[in-house]
């Protein structure tokens, strides 16, 4: 065990975990933030995405003492007020089914947004196929990127 | 899954101080005076606020938003006052299984009868109020207005009168064509909720004290515990106990969800592997090809192929073991008391899991309280108990409330998967390629069979649903050999349906390549004429699958110039009493198919929320592409090959074509939506193939 400082959405977290711990479990079991994911613990299906310093990364495959260098910010921290432009648009445009996997592909889309404000289809393909969504939104995903992104789409 | 026949009870009350709580219960064994418990299915409090239960599981089809809605309309009440309520295991509201696409289809009428009854009643309630005949009175908005006098009761103010009504008998139904609710693409309630992290899964619920459990399983199904040795398991931080729990499994008890990993991952297991050892599923699917001569049973019968004559077109095709996959792995909380407990489930059924856990831990089934969770994905995982026998058996062993979570590995390599199968198909055809007879033989294990469920006379109990042949042929068969296996099966995403219409559809095609005919013109053909199909139970008609063929060619541009090296296939199929029709459009990479665009065409009766419908469709549609191009569980010395997404890799964004839903209007009452479209994708697809390449694809999936 060892006592960790993490930096998560902005604010200052002590933990007493062992460092190998993937950042997910100290942010689902010690934190309480369960809206990042469990899905594959691999790095396979992204439903464990947060940001590390703005980028997008796996946290069942980043290990605590990894995290404490960077500012996290998850889910619940992605925006100080209000909903993100994102998130409304995932309302708008009715993304979720099952919703599991929606957080992660929300904090994978706004990492996007944050670096490409306007992101083409293959921009955002290229973005965001590392989110898997077994209830197959990816068409209203897209959508729902393109709307917050204020560029329409191509359908 | 079949649905139940059931009878509906309407009956009423006022619990106090509750307001109008109206309930219908689908009696099994459940006494009148359940109608009057508090989780009655509508709640009318004088605030004006409108709870309406809902007695399915959601897992991501929509029941929270759409169940309501039936009810809804027929209350006139104003959408924006609903709220909803989730009911655990109960015994108000008859068999609460999520499963067969039968939510809106099985609650369609006892939901608005129920709307119904109440609006009556609130009338009523009114009317005496007001001292005017009740024809001088009109439900609507929440609201109950006497349009002669300018007065207006709201719901709320109604409520506590109302519940002093009688019941109405025989309550008027609304038209169609005055629905206000029913039909809109209402925004789904349970949206807000999963884009900001609030939704609470599963695997999300916990409670004070609680411990995370991961247990160690044989890795060959049917295997035993010999010993274990737990010391380092117990040297690792925070692991807090571990046991033995059943003969097949030791659970590892810990303080974190981390260190009840790392204690398992070095618990050292000695396994009896049992009689499963050396289980090869390359050789299953040799011996299914060679149960296809056992004795079958008829499914369906017209004329009589026997003695039909013409020129013999034959094929078999094969179907490997499959597994869900949904992307929030098996979980489930328990809180064992002594002499009851309580559970927090991912599960579509609450009441097989409360009744397999009081079996498994010696309560009686109402000493098992099942509380109902939000599900990442279902798709027919969670109608096994599994996940909740575990976790009240280790929150009993460990003494503490526990939650049992599977890792993505534990839910690959333990599942309960779709059943391989083997398929004989044969046709007489005449002299210009037209089916005289056609023969088709399914061969496969019974899932229900399985699990000691009911087959009877040999028939699993799902093909009824799931096997239709919807074609007007002068003479067909249809059989099924039941064969057995020792792999755990389960229900998954249309069942037996992907399989029949695989095997159907694709040889459907054959017919016509053989014939020289257009693929979309053939089936026409056979459809042509107006026939009833009684299929078992249900009738099906030729006019509503030429109706979702018409439409699907159409919106695909079918017989029209496509771009250079492109290709369309189609195929239809019905299933859970939904016509399907699909065409898929590609072009070659190589010999892997690139999948442009899918257009996918539903008859499933009057549409209740066609934003909901729309997910239903296009989520069906990859989860079939998936199934089709990829999907197999394969087992090699007992043990399943594939363990994550990397093995078994569902499609991504960057392979997901274009999709477009579209549903045939009609009136009809609602039939199933979740799985029906599922079965055509893979035939439409490998119809396409062949339409690129002359290569029939017999045996799934695609990219083997």
């Amino acid at each position: 065990m060892a006592a960790i400082t993490l930096r998560i959405n902005g604010s200052e977290r002590k933990v007493d975990v062992a460092p190998e711990t993937p950042l997910l479990w100290v942010l689902r079991d010690t934190l309480e933030l369960t809206g990042t994911k469990f899905g594959c613990g691999a790095g396979l299906c992204g439903a464990c995405t947060v940001h590390a310093d703005g980028a997008p990364v796996r946290s069942c495959s980043t290990p605590v003492s990894q995290a404490a260098t960077k500012n996290i910010t998850t889910i619940e921290g992605l925006t100080t007020n209000g909903l993100h432009p994102l998130q409304l648009a995932w309302i708008e445009e009715q993304v979720p089914q099952c919703g599991y996997c929606q957080t992660g592909q929300i904090m994978a889309a706004a990492a996007l947004l944050a670096k490409n404000p306007r992101p083409s289809d293959d921009q955002i393909t290229q973005a965001m196929s590392g989110n898997l969504c077994r209830c197959g939104t990816y068409d209203r995903i897209r959508r729902a990127i393109h709307r917050a992104a204020g560029t329409g789409g191509s359908e | 899954m079949s649905p139940l026949s059931r009878r509906d009870f309407l009956t009423a009350g006022v619990a106090a101080g509750a307001g109008l709580v109206i309930g219908f219960y689908l009696p099994h064994g459940s006494s009148a005076a359940n109608a009057f418990a508090p989780n009655a299915y509508l709640k009318i409090t004088p605030d004006g606020k409108i709870t309406i239960v809902v007695a399915r599981s959601e897992m991501g089809q929509g029941v929270r938003t759409s169940l309501p809605m039936i009810l809804a309309e027929e209350l006139e009440a104003d959408w924006k006052q609903i709220t909803i309520e989730q009911a655990g295991a109960s015994t108000l509201y008859g068999d609460q299984t999520t499963g067969g696409s039968a939510s809106v289809r099985t609650t369609w009428d006892p939901m608005r009868k129920a709307g119904a009854a109440a609006r009556e009643m609130l009338i009523s309630a009114a009317a005496l109020e007001w001292g005017v005949p009740r024809s001088g009175c009109k439900a609507e908005n929440s609201a109950v207005v006497h349009a002669a006098s300018s007065r207006r009761l709201t719901y709320g103010q109604l409520a506590s009168k109302a519940g002093a009504q009688p019941i109405p008998n025989d309550v008027p139904l609304k038209q169609a064509k005055d629905y206000q609710i029913v039909g809109k693409p209402l925004p789904r309630l349970d949206v807000p909720s999963k884009v900001d992290g609030k939704a609470e899964f599963g695997i999300d619920f916990r409670l004070s004290g609680m411990k995370y459990a991961l247990l160690a399983r044989c890795p060959v199904n049917g295997g035993k515990v010999s010993s274990f040795d737990d010391k380092e398991s117990k040297r690792i931080s925070g692991v807090a106990f571990v046991g033995k729990i059943s003969d097949s499994a030791v659970a590892v008890v810990a303080e974190s969800v981390w260190s009840a990993m790392e204690g398992r991952r070095v618990l050292n297991v000695q396994w009896d592997e049992g009689p499963n050892k050396d289980f090869d599923s390359a050789a299953m699917l040799s011996s299914l090809k060679k149960s296809a001569s056992s004795k079958a049973v008829t499914l369906y019968s017209t004329g009589d192929v026997s003695k039909a004559s013409g020129q013999r077109i034959a094929a078999e095709y094969q179907l490997p073991l499959m597994a869900h996959a949904a992307m929030e792995p098996g979980n489930c909380t328990a809180q064992f008391r002594g002499s009851s407990c309580e559970l927090w489930a991912p599960t579509q059924v609450p009441q097989d899991v409360r009744d397999s856990v009081a079996q498994a831990i010696g309560l009686d089934p109402d000493q098992v309280k099942v509380n109902v969770t939000l599900m990442g994905g279902g798709f027919g995982r969670r109608l096994e108990h599994d996940y909740g026998v575990e976790a009240a058996l280790v929150s009993k062993a460990a003494n503490a409330p526990v939650k049992v979570l599977w890792t993505r590995e534990d839910d690959m390599r333990n599942s309960t998967y779709r059943p391989a199968s083997y398929h004989q198909l044969s046709a007489l055809v005449d002299g210009q390629g037209w089916p005289v007879a056609f023969s088709h033989r399914i061969v496969a294990p019974s899932i229900s069979g399985q699990k000691g469920l009911p087959t009877p006379n040999g028939i699993d109990p799902d093909l009824p649903d799931e096997a239709a042949l919807i074609y007007s042929l002068p003479s067909a068969l249809l059989e099924y050999v039941m064969t057995e296996t020792p792999v755990p099966l389960g229900w998954m995403r249309s069942v037996y349906a992907l399989q029949a219409g695989f095997a159907s559809e694709s040889f459907i095609d054959e017919l016509a390549a053989a014939a020289k005919k257009d693929p979309l013109e053939y089936r026409m053909h056979l459809l042509s004429k107006d026939e009833d199909i009684k299929f078992f139970d249900t009738v099906w008609h030729t006019a509503r699958m030429r109706g979702v063929l018409q439409l699907a060619a159409e919106k695909a541009g079918w017989g029209k110039p496509l771009p250079a090296g492109h290709y369309q296939g189609i195929a239809c199929f019905g299933c859970f009493s939904t016509y399907m029709a699909e065409v898929v459009e590609i072009s070659m990479e190589g010999d892997r198919p690139h999948i442009h665009r899918v257009v996918a065409v539903m008859d499933c009766g009057q549409v209740v929320n066609p934003n909901i419908l729309e997910q239903q469709i296009k989520g069906g549609v990859i989860y079939a592409l998936t199934n089709a191009l990829r999907a197999q569980i394969t087992i090699e010395k007992g043990r399943v090959v594939q363990g994550n997404f990397d093995d078994y890799a569902p499609i991504r964004m960057n392979e997901a074509p274009l999709i477009e839903a579209y549903s045939v209007p009609s009136t009809e009452a609602p039939t199933g939506a979740g799985e029906p479209p599922v079965p055509p994708l893979a035939p439409a697809l490998c119809n396409a193939i062949f339409a690129a390449t002359k290569k029939r694809i017999r045996a799934l999936p695609i990219l083997s």
